[in-house]
């Protein structure tokens, strides 16, 4: 039988990140979802079963059952389903889903369209590889894929990085001047389907409610005026006007996901991270690529060899600026990646100047692992031959 | 909505287009509009661009027409010639994609009845038949299986119109059209009988050779679906341009398929027709008092 909810009281982003009590605990990845989404104030969640993903929506729906959650549903497919998130959250309440691999895929179609409607959705992605051949590993192929969608992106390390990613998420995506998506990504199993210590708010509080007046687009509700929106629409016209409405539409979308940078610094203190900020060798990763560069610095330590770290927590928005400063004294850059198509290396290639420094880092996929030797032996085999 | 909603502040009279004025003054809101009352009162689709004699454009003004609450009515669409039509309609109304009308009327619903939980918001779907059909048929369908209590209008023109007539599921068979050269192989996908199991406590099959049926059906689809559960209209549209017919000859065409292969038809469950037969002393006596106000 569910537990009944206590009463929660409604306090601020800053307040629940910063000030609220919180408790160590032991718990998986998926769990650290459950206690964020329990603070969340969530109005609707909509859930799909995929591997590593499903765990955390179950646990999404013990919260509505326990009163959370005001409603909860599982849908017929990710397409289906994004649509549900998207048709909620144009009526005017607080969505929340996950999904990952495959089911990121077929629901493709709904992200760029949640960005073009300006939806403030949150939405959770448990990474994993994609068919074929069948695999339900761990791989982070499906971000390099939904870098152009419109939609912001950050990437947690690990679980405490994900459950307090999530908490901002919702403050942010639902600015008047940002209103667009947010996926919170994490590396499927690594971070989902283990243990780890995450600090967790025990106080019973909840974000304050979703208040759909502070939208920049009506609601589509019959409540908002005016009930008309054009009467010539710009839709599939071939004339200047509209492709001029389209253009201008979109570049504000890109506009919004910058506007969005002021108000989530204040939370995530920084989009990247540095340590050894003057060695000249740098590692650049994000997700759990990050924990094994830092133990690869370690083991390279060891023998003498001073390697530093650029831990990027976004990717949508491209922190250009501040990569471009990080790596500005770099003579070699290592980017391991769980992924095949090296899609971090090509971000980062695109915003340095001589993008040469960057030579391939280890790209390990189908679920393999990425030892932190397997970095040390690229960083040594590519940057001291001859030395 | 509250109807001061729809009002406007009379000092944006001089600047607001002539139709908005027209639509406030006298407008379907508030009101209860029949097909037979068309031409006198403002529509809530202005000056639509669909072709000339198309009939999906004819369903849409009669079902327009016949919305028990306007001012509390939302509108998904879907992509099709139905999406030209759909921006310039005095409604809230959402285009997202192609086949995802029922799932976002799905989220809509349950959103708004969250929202406003002591209002009745009707959430209706208007689509093609390639969009209910064929490239939505799943959502469609669990939208039904899950008993959201939305209608589901399909405009069944029996080919893609808009993208220059091309094979449906609901094509006829041995139909030549683009990309069926030979003529289509199978038979009209039996979404009637479809809704019907899939739970849809309204089912009706209606042509636009009978108008003022469809604005009928259109009434009881919308009061089961906010009472009881799903329901499903769906109208035979012809499709003058894409079946090379001139304009005036899709509604005759409309006319001889009402006769043979595109009859009548309406189901509904022992419940919806309890509540329908509810319906019934009231609008008796609506009409009555109606009849004396006259």
């Amino acid at each position: 039988m569910p537990v009944k909810k206590p009463e929660l009281k409604e306090v601020s982003t800053e307040y629940m990140l910063f000030e609220a009590k919180r408790e160590e605990q032991f718990i998986t990845g998926s769990e650290a979802v459950r206690e964020a989404i329990r603070r969340a104030n969530i109005d609707i969640a909509i859930s799909y079963p995929i591997t590593p993903q499903s765990e955390s929506m179950h646990l999404v729906g013990d919260l509505y059952a326990e009163g959370y959650i005001k409603e909860y549903f599982r849908g017929e497919n990710e397409f289906a389903v994004m649509s549900e998130v998207a048709g909620a959250a144009m009526a005017g309440v607080r969505t929340f889903t996950a999904t990952c691999g495959p089911g990121t895929l077929r629901a493709f179609e709904n992200f760029p369209m949640w960005a073009g409607s300006r939806l403030p959705i949150v939405i959770a992605f448990m990474t994993r590889g994609i068919n074929a051949p069948l695999t339900i590993q761990p791989d982070t192929i499906e971000m390099g894929f939904l870098l152009d969608t419109g939609i912001m992106m950050l990437h947690a390390e690990n679980a405490q990085e994900l459950y307090d990613m999530l908490l901002m998420s919702f403050e942010v995506a639902e600015q008047t001047t940002v209103h667009i998506p947010i996926g919170v990504f994490v590396d499927g199993f690594f971070v989902t389907h283990t243990r780890q210590k995450v600090k967790v708010v025990i106080e019973d509080v909840k974000l304050k409610p979703y208040n759909p007046a502070l939208a920049p687009v009506p609601h589509i509700d019959m409540e908002t005026p005016p009930f008309r929106y054009m009467k010539d629409p710009f839709v599939m016209k071939s004339n200047f006007i509209s492709y001029a409405a389209h253009a201008s539409w979109q570049q504000e979308i890109l506009a919004s996901a910058h506007r969005a940078k002021r108000h989530l610094k204040p939370y995530l203190k920084s989009f990247i991270e540095q340590e050894n900020p003057n060695a000249p060798i740098q590692i650049v990763a994000s997700g759990t690529a990050v924990a094994q560069s830092r133990e690869a610095i370690m083991l390279l330590k060891e023998e003498g060899i001073e390697a530093g770290l650029v831990k990027i927590k976004m990717l949508r928005p491209f922190p250009a600026d501040e990569i471009k400063a990080a790596l500005a004294n770099a003579k070699t850059i290592v980017i391991p990646e769980f992924n095949r198509t090296g899609w971090l290396a090509r971000e980062v290639a695109s915003v340095i100047p001589n993008n040469d420094r960057i030579i391939p880092g280890p790209r390990v996929f189908g679920g393999m692992t990425m030892p932190p030797d397997v970095i040390v032996q690229v960083v040594k085999e590519k940057t001291l031959v001859g030395v | 909505m509250s109807l001061a909603i729809a009002n406007m502040n009379p000092h944006f009279e001089d600047v607001m287009p002539q139709e908005y004025l027209d639509l406030i003054k006298n407008g379907p809101f508030g009101k209860t509009k029949t097909v037979g009352d068309l031409g006198s009162f403002k529509e809530l689709l202005e000056e639509h661009p669909l072709c000339a004699g198309c009939n999906l454009a004819l369903a849409f003004r009669l079902l327009m027409a016949s919305l028990p609450n306007p001012e509390d009515s939302i509108m998904v669409g879907s992509t099709g010639c139905n999406s030209l039509a759909f921006p310039q309609l005095a409604l809230h109304n959402v285009h997202s994609l192609f086949g995802n009308q029922n799932a976002v009327a799905s989220g809509l619903k349950r959103a708004l009845k969250l929202r406003f939980p002591d209002k009745t918001k009707d959430v209706v779907v208007m689509a093609g038949d390639g969009a209910t059909a064929d490239i939505g048929l799943d959502m469609t369908l669990h939208s039904w299986f899950r008993g959201e209590k939305i209608t589901t209008v399909m405009f069944d023109n029996e080919l893609y119109a808009n993208t220059g007539g091309q094979e449906s599921g609901m094509s006829l068979p041995g139909a030549v059209l683009n990309m069926a050269p030979t003529g289509k192989k199978f038979q009209k996908v039996k979404v009637p009988d479809l809704a019907v199991v899939a739970g849809c406590a309204y089912v009706a099959v209606v042509s636009t050779a009978k108008p003022k049926q469809i604005g009928q059906c259109f009434k009881k689809a919308i009061l089961v679906a906010r009472n009881i559960g799903p329901t499903y209209i769906q109208i035979h549209t012809p499709c003058p341009t894409n079946m090379k017919l001139k304009p005036a000859d899709g509604i005759k065409h409309a006319k001889e398929r009402v006769k043979t292969d595109y009859q009548f038809r309406e189901h509904m469950t022992p419940e919806a027709e309890a509540y329908l037969k509810t319906l019934e002393p009231a609008k008796a006596a609506k009409e009555t008092a109606e009849e004396v106000t006259k």
